[in-house]
């Protein structure tokens, strides 16, 4: 990473600490929303910006977590044990769920995905006896975590922000690792990858499974940041959704998912003065940012980072890893 | 002098069509097998079954006396099996020295040690010894994907050879490639087979390539082997003149 982007970084980071403080609770509510599509948003790009496995899935496995500790702990188990099993249960399932992607590539992968998370959405519904069906799970308390209520808006901000912390730093620090290499060559050429002692079968399921397995601790915290989940929450839409933010943030770019979940989150509350409208803009917003810019606002901003700094041609080749840089 | 590779009686159709058939041979230690023959004689179906891309319909590879017919192709390059490519494969996104520890990361210890390892998996020194090899010390931070066509198949040929293979297939390799790389790239592969006695087998249509660089070459004719011999042999030889110049 650049100065720029260091510098860029860390006055993110700064605001993200003191924003709160100027913040109304339905404010702070919206960036604790942030926090957890992030940290969603991070999993699906590393299944999809890293390792180019298309997944549909994203919102089953936010679904999958929230459910599983919204049961969990109103069944009196702690927290914090509910939240490892909901990444576990995740993990677990994603590679499952990797299997077709060594068959199908693609817009077909795309469709097994899509399937699977209608699959989820129609056992969270039917499956009454476990989830409640339509009803869904209302009361799901915030967690006290070594006698610290995060009751409050401003607190179950702070933890919040502390996992997206954590979960960022250590998925940073994996594609910095052997692995991002691996990766990374998955999506770029299977065929070469697997010729040069790449398990490319095993990678694949890997990311998926580590993907999902994001998807699964950011439902964790979603749970108790709205206190009350029903299974259309996690319908295709919520999939959709976290597609979107992973493309418009920048796809493959690590920082990525941070910008476009923030998007995401702000861009519709802000169209709310078009009121019946704002779908309609929303919509036509993505569009023409994606015809302008196809790898992202962060590529846009590295295009422009680039134009300034050298006066170079824009590259052909739209995107750059981060995992490739000492 | 054992053989390195042994391929027996090897089959493979596509439908009615037998692209490979009944091919037998051996490449023994330290040589440069040629193998050369008209397009569609069989050459690349040939280097795929031999590499596990494709599974025979009949018939045996071993590797040094070890059977690997349906082996997959990772499995196969971890036992000292490498190649290159027909066509350019090299990773364009990542930078040339990681195109090359890519290359012999996955050769040692397990996937967890690779997570926990270091970034560069201790190959940083023995990437950049092997793109100094390969003369492309002043690109080593470049994206692959902005090299020249013939830097990238010095490239391929570098990642090839990274592992320190017992036996590298190269797939036409000169294919494409201007004369002035051309001839950089036969030297560079001399050089390593001299220094290292490595094994070769190189598919080729460009002759001069191939009787410069080969000590011995296979001619391969809709499928079966018709020649064998030395380079100057070969080039007498009156049924390889028929496959390659008559119809």
């Amino acid at each position: 990473m650049n100065r720029l982007g260091i510098i860029a970084v860390v006055a993110a980071a700064i605001v993200a600490v003191a924003l709160p403080f100027f913040l109304a609770p339905f404010g702070i509510y919206l960036i604790s929303m942030w926090t957890v599509l992030t940290i969603a948003a991070i999993g699906l790009n590393l299944t999809l910006g890293y390792a180019g496995q298309v997944s549909l899935a994203q919102g089953a496995f936010v679904g999958i977590g929230a459910y599983c500790v919204a049961l969990m702990t109103q069944a009196g188990w702690p927290y914090p044990f509910a939240f490892v099993c909901a990444g576990l249960l995740c993990f677990v399932i994603g590679w499952i769920l990797g299997y077709p992607a060594l068959r199908v590539q693609h817009h077909y992968l795309a469709f097994v995905t899509l399937a699977f998370t209608t699959l989820v959405f129609l056992v969270l519904r039917n499956e009454e006896w476990l989830t409640h069906g339509i009803y869904g799970i209302d009361g799901i308390a915030r967690p006290t975590l070594l006698g610290w209520s995060t009751g409050e808006a401003l607190d179950f901000y702070v933890f919040s922000l502390g996992a997206l912390t954590v979960l960022a730093a250590t998925t940073w620090w994996m594609l910095r690792s052997p692995w991002g290499r691996a990766f990374v060559a998955l999506r770029e050429n299977p065929i070469r990858a697997l010729s040069l002692g790449l398990d490319t079968r095993r990678y694949t399921l890997m990311a998926f499974a580590i993907g999902s397995s994001l998807g699964g601790l950011a439902g964790a915290l979603y749970a108790p940041l709205v206190q009350f989940i029903e299974p259309s929450s996690f319908a295709l839409g919520l999939s959709f959704n976290l597609l979107l933010m992973v493309i418009v943030g920048g796809s493959g770019y690590f920082f990525g998912p941070f910008v476009g979940a923030l998007i995401a989150v702000l861009l519709p509350e802000w169209l709310r003065v078009t009121q019946g409208y704002y779908l309609i803009v929303y919509a036509a917003a993505v569009m023409i940012m994606m015809a302008l810019c196809p790898s992202g606002l962060l590529g846009l901003a590295e295009r422009a980072a680039k134009a300034v700094l050298r006066r170079d041609p824009p590259p052909v080749a739209p995107l750059r890893i981060e995992v490739t840089e000492p | 002098m054992s053989a390195v590779l042994e391929v027996s009686n090897l089959r493979k159709t596509f439908g009615g069509i037998t692209a490979v058939d009944d091919v037998s041979f051996e490449v023994r230690e330290g040589e440069i097998l040629g193998i050369i023959g008209p397009n569609g004689s069989g050459k690349s179906t040939l280097f795929n079954c031999v590499l596990g891309q494709l599974t025979p319909n009949q018939g045996e590879v071993r590797v040094d006396g070890r059977v690997t017919t349906g082996m997959r192709p990772c499995d196969l390059n971890r036992l000292g099996v490498s190649r290159t490519f027909q066509l350019l494969q090299v990773f364009p996104q990542l930078s040339v020295r990681d195109n090359l520890i890519l290359a012999g990361q996955e050769h040692q210890g397990s996937m967890f040690s690779r997570l926990i390892g270091h970034p560069d998996a201790g190959l940083g020194p023995a990437a950049e010894q092997m793109i100094a090899f390969f003369r492309l010390s002043h690109l080593s931070d470049e994206q692959a994907g902005a090299l020249s066509y013939g830097q990238q198949k010095l490239l391929d040929a570098a990642m090839a050879f990274m592992a320190g293979p017992r036996l590298v297939l190269l797939d036409e390799p000169a294919g494409g490639v201007n004369l002035t790389m051309l001839g950089n790239l036969r030297d560079r592969l001399q050089a390593y087979h001299a220094q290292r006695n490595a094994t070769f087998v190189v598919i080729e249509h460009q002759m001069e390539f191939v009787m410069a660089l080969c000590t011995r070459v296979l001619v391969l004719a809709q499928g079966r082997i018709i020649a064998e011999g030395t380079p100057q042999d070969i080039r007498r030889n009156p049924v390889v003149i028929e496959a390659y110049l008559g119809h």
